[in-house]
């Protein structure tokens, strides 16, 4: 510790207003997110109530091996992995390629229509998101299987089939956000150096290869920012959607690692066994993360830190 | 834009026309879904189940509404989430923007620790049932409180503030005002908050967004069915198909019931989500603004 100098100690006493703006969001954090920090001990005892984080009895690593031999273990890990992965290779992209797209539109008003289109799923909440996929997707009125009935085909319960969890939560979430995140590479391409276009115009580049030299090169650090936070992510895919779309015929996809902790820790009160459940997750988060972070910092020099 | 971006070649011609063609298509794939729900909230159920509803609606009714405004649950749950929206937001923004100010200041001192204190949370967390315990172990559960404060403050909005902050208000206009006498309470809320009035309004809105779509608070804190926001009541109605038997008076056949059933859901998700879709577009530049400032990395 280096010892504050005189002037540090009249620099905080002469700005002791601005602490106290503080002194709200560090009680808030200190009780809410660094009071449950120290609650992750119960993952490695045996939780009882009666006795309290502190007074309850170390049984080490026990709930994580037990977590690691149950007979869905590998169920789960799969349907976490599968999910994050096939969704983040289907939704990355997306907002990328329509944001570039948006870009190169010439008519603003247009535009400005588009936008103003894409942008609105994004504001309407998972509730109604799911609610809509069950209306749309009902077997008997759902307007998706009267369209397959007019084409000839026989109706598709959509909603209680395992082999469509995945389709459907990965293109429900494409639809609801890829408006919305195309705004951040909007605000990227327009950064874009115009003389770039210009050089390359003369030059005689197509559109497309503009696109191609130009732009892409360009908005490259931001895509990287975000598919970092993207994959530091995946561990923790939408807890909220996923819950709400399970039942009990889709449970063999569904049943992913948040929505497993949800059902053992506040359904059957398995306290202890959850918190080792969700620490492992975030855990694998952690090492994502970090490892990410740094092979991005040694092949594009961009990184988060 | 130059004179000379503007000259087409064949190839830009054809890229100009594929791109509007698929940028229109997205639009209407997008808008379908959104249009859809609103003409068949107003078709007859009838023709919806027999999927005679296309394009407009038929046999226009107002049954669905009149069904649902006759439901005491839907309004509780509207004045619960405009309760919630309200207490929340207050808090919310209140607190971030007092966290960011001091940390947009240049020479703060311990501003590089208190933000990895703030930022280490990103990376790590208690987890749900450290957090619920805590909710529990301090007789918060079936409160508002549960609701509003544990997660007040949160870290991208306080970067964001703060990056504003930082851009628009910089240090030399402090330190000219603290020579003339100014205390750093005085400066923030005569010169700063009236500075910042485009900051407030994303944050004000991001955060009513967030209390009004959210749920998942509430349904591990909540047990009392008269403090449920209108998200809670939806995923009734909505996801587990539980209509209210009051919605349902004079419907006498499974079948009719049924039908009528699809009519409400209908009806709620537009209900719900009308509040935001109406006022988005007002607010779109806010947003998209709040989305940029956000962006530049600080």
């Amino acid at each position: 510790m280096i010892k504050p100098s005189r002037k540090t100690w009249s620099r905080m006493k002469r700005d002791y207003e601005l602490y106290l703006f503080l002194l709200p969001i560090i009680i808030v954090y200190l009780v809410f997110k660094y009071y449950p920090m120290y609650g992750v001990q119960i993952a490695f005892k045996d939780f009882s109530p009666s006795r309290g984080i502190w007074g309850s009895e170390w049984v080490g690593f026990q709930h994580f091996i037990d977590f690691f031999d149950s007979y869905n273990f590998w169920t789960i890990m799969n349907n976490t992995l599968t999910l994050s992965f096939l969704s983040l290779i289907f939704s990355f992209p997306a907002p990328i390629i329509i944001a570039i797209m948006l870009n190169q539109m010439l008519g603003k008003r247009y535009k400005k229509f588009i936008q103003t289109v894409i942008y609105a799923p994004h504001f309407i909440s998972t509730v109604v998101l799911v609610g809509m996929l069950h209306v749309f997707l009902s077997p008997n009125s759902g307007i998706v299987n009267h369209f397959i009935a007019w084409l000839g085909g026989e109706p598709i319960l959509f909603m209680a089939n395992e082999g469509w969890f995945r389709p459907l939560y990965i293109l429900s979430g494409i639809w609801q956000e890829t408006g919305f995140s195309t705004i951040i590479y909007l605000a990227a391409l327009a950064g874009v150096n115009p003389e770039l276009h210009e050089a390359a115009t003369m030059d005689g580049a197509s559109k497309w290869k503009r696109v191609w030299n130009v732009d892409i090169p360009s908005i490259l650090p931001t895509i990287v920012i975000l598919l970092i936070l993207a994959l530091g992510n995946i561990m923790s895919i939408g807890f909220e959607k996923a819950f709400l779309m399970q039942s009990d015929l889709n449970y063999a996809t569904s049943n992913i690692i948040p929505t497993y902790v949800y059902e053992m820790g506040i359904q059957k009160a398995q306290y202890s066994f959850s918190t080792a459940v969700g620490l492992f997750n975030s855990m694998i988060n952690i090492v994502l993360i970090v490892t990410v972070n740094r092979v991005a910092k040694k092949m594009t020099e961009t990184s988060l830190w | 834009m130059n004179e000379l971006l503007k000259r087409k070649s064949r190839g830009d011609v054809w890229f100009d026309v594929i791109n509007y063609t698929v940028l229109t298509v997205i639009m209407l794939l997008v808008l379908f879904p959104l249009y859809f729900v609103l003409i068949a909230s107003f078709s007859d159920p009838n023709l919806i189940y027999s999927g005679e509803v296309w394009l407009f609606p038929k046999g226009f009714t107002l049954d669905g509404y009149v069904r649902i405004f006759n439901d005491s649950s839907i309004w509780i749950g509207y004045a619960n989430s405009i309760l919630y929206a309200g207490v929340g937001t207050l808090i919310g923004v209140a607190v971030t923007v007092f966290a960011a100010y001091p940390l947009a200041r240049k020479n703060l001192v311990g501003k590089t620790f208190i933000m990895w204190f703030l930022m280490i949370t990103m990376f790590f967390s208690g987890g749900l049932i450290p957090t619920y315990l805590l909710i529990k172990d301090l007789h918060m559960l079936n409160t508002i409180w549960a609701l509003v404060i544990p997660g007040a403050g949160g870290v991208f909005n306080v970067i964001i503030v703060r990056t504003f902050f930082q851009s628009s208000i910089p240090d030399e206009m402090w330190e000219a005002a603290s020579i003339d006498g100014c205390s750093n309470t005085k400066f923030f809320w005569s010169i700063v908050l009236p500075l910042s009035k485009s900051i407030l309004a994303v944050m004000v809105l991001y955060h009513v967004v967030g209390f009004w779509n959210g749920f998942f608070d509430a349904l591990i804190y909540l047990n009392d069915e008269n403090k449920y926001p209108l998200q809670l009541i939806l995923r009734n109605i909505l996801v587990q198909n539980q209509v209210n038997s009051g919605m349902m008076v004079d419907v006498e056949s499974y079948a009719a019931k049924m039908r009528v059933t699809e009519l409400i859901k209908y009806g709620v998700i537009i209900v719900s989500s009308l509040p935001l879709l109406l006022l988005y577009p007002f607010l779109q530049k806010y947003f998209v603004k709040g989305v940029m400032i956000g962006s530049i990395k600080g």
